[in-house]
């Protein structure tokens, strides 16, 4: 649920609740988006030293 | 055939014979899968859940697979947290215990909510005030973090980690772990928690019924730490049988001691406060509801007060008296034992806390409602365990599940290669071992 969505209310219980859920997705989001890129760019610097 | 796929310098039966047990197990694996499909089908009449037993076998099984699956967040937490390195020997082990308990807890309640097409409805329309959402937010994302935690060891097949992307991607994974069990640590914390705060708040009865602290009552605390002192001691029971099947040490000792003594002392504190809950809970909360101690635990045929004794005593206090000295830990025996009755206990405390509180009678004119699960209910709860089977049958095969297995079982070499290299070796026969 997002704060767009009709039933959405600011309160206490919607916040803590969907805050922690978006918290909680959002450093496992960022923590996998990191190692896939860094595993892309490691991963083709490694065939570049291989071409040369 | 399949041996470019084995880990290097360790052996596995031949393919046929794994072929065959993964076939007999997939009998019962298939037999669950029919069970589940009727269900799915035909709609949950199929089970003998009415309506005292809203919450049934299901979720006993549900609530007891979270708990001893508690070994893999627990264990990350000292690992990567606390920096136990001696637990990098069972790390792996106890993050695919923990991904199979939490897959099977999530097919589980897939089944159990009747229709699963709407099962993210709990997401997009949740409902903030119960505790049940939480439970499915935490369940959710912490099996994701467990999937993380388990892929890079899929990239360490040999295989896999031939293709340069996939080698940095499990060696970046690695390198942030801390930061992904950390995570899996909160989220654990209080989805364990929450699922012992679903029966301490049902205020309409007083067989679970606890006070508490602001939101939360002292269920949600005992859950969490009951989950975070018996998982690691499924961990251990899982290893064990491991190594009694395959045959081999597949852990060093140091680390199951370690472990094993973390968990002695969790179990021994958790007893303590559990057995505090207790007698107040006896001597205060329940009466102030008007009931006795007594009028749990008679006037039926299964729930008598040795429910209590075992949950708390036998499989509380013993294991933990056990685990918790040194001459115990050592005794082959005596861990077995204790590992067992740990395991048992959690389940049991489960047990009572999800379907003793439904049989017991709330109102003057109400009788104890006994309940026995459908075939459909047992063959679908069976199935989670086939599955597990299978996972830690091909994990086992497949990758480096164990890092210290190479070493602690060196392969012979075949009669034929030792007869190549004998010559060779001659002029040291002479030489006693240490020497050679």
């Amino acid at each position: 649920m997002f704060p767009f969505n009709f039933e959405w209310i600011w309160d206490m219980g919607h916040t803590v609740f969907m805050g922690g859920l978006w918290y909680a997705l959002t450093i496992i989001g960022i923590g996998m988006t990191y190692c896939i890129i860094k595993a892309a760019i490691d991963a083709s610097k490694k065939n570049g030293e291989h071409h040369h | 055939m399949d041996s470019a796929l084995i880990p290097k310098g360790v052996k596995r039966c031949p393919l046929w014979q794994f072929l065959l047990f993964i076939g007999a197990v997939g009998i019962v694996l298939l037999w669950g899968v029919y069970a589940m499909l009727l269900c799915w089908f035909k709609g949950l009449n199929q089970t003998n859940m009415n309506d005292y037993y809203g919450f049934a076998l299901w979720i006993w099984a549900d609530l007891a697979v979270i708990a001893v699956g508690g070994g893999a967040f627990f264990t990350g937490l000292l690992r990567y947290i606390f920096g136990k390195d001696e637990l990098k020997n069972i790390i792996n082990y106890a993050v695919l215990i923990g991904f199979i308990c939490y897959s099977s807890a999530l097919l589980i309640l897939a089944i159990d909510i009747g229709q699963p097409l709407r099962g993210w409805f709990i997401f997009w329309h949740a409902n903030v005030h119960s505790m049940l959402t939480e439970v499915a937010f935490c369940l959710s994302c912490y099996f994701g973090v467990l999937t993380i935690e388990y892929l890079p060891l899929v990239l360490e097949n040999r295989q896999i980690d031939k293709v340069p992307f996939f080698h940095h991607l499990g060696h970046n994974m690695h390198e942030i772990m801390a930061v992904f069990a950390a995570t899996g640590a909160f989220l654990s914390f209080f989805h364990q928690g929450s699922l012992g705060g679903v029966a301490g708040v049902l205020f309409g009865r007083p067989f679970a019924y606890r006070e508490g602290v602001f939101i939360w009552p002292w269920t949600f605390f005992l859950f969490t730490w009951s989950a975070a002192a018996c998982g690691p001691c499924f961990t251990i029971l899982v290893t064990k049988i491991t190594e009694k099947v395959t045959r081999k040490k597949l852990v060093k000792d140091n680390a199951i001691e370690l472990l094993a003594k973390i968990s002695g002392w969790m179990i021994l504190t958790y007893i303590i406060a559990k057995t505090v809950d207790t007698w107040y809970w006896a001597t205060v909360t329940a009466p102030s509801k008007g009931f006795t101690l007594m009028e749990f635990y008679s006037n039926n045929a299964l729930y008598g007060i040795w429910i209590l004794v075992a949950e708390i005593l036998i499989c509380g206090y013993i294991p933990a008296f056990i685990l918790i000295t040194k001459k115990g830990r050592k005794n082959p025996l005596g861990v077995w034992i204790a590992i067992i009755l740990a395991v048992i206990g959690v389940c049991l405390n489960r047990w009572v806390m999800v379907l003793q509180v439904m049989a017991v009678p709330v109102m003057t004119f109400d009788h104890w409602a006994l309940y026995y699960p459908s075939w459909q209910e047992v063959a679908t709860t069976i199935l989670p365990v086939a599955y597990g089977v299978i996972l830690i049958a091909i994990s086992y095969r497949y990758l480096p599940v164990f890092p210290n297995e190479a070493e602690m079982n060196p392969i012979e070499p075949l009669p034929e290669e030792a007869a190549a290299i004998e010559p060779s070796m001659a002029p040291e026969q002479e030489l006693t071992p240490a020497e050679a």
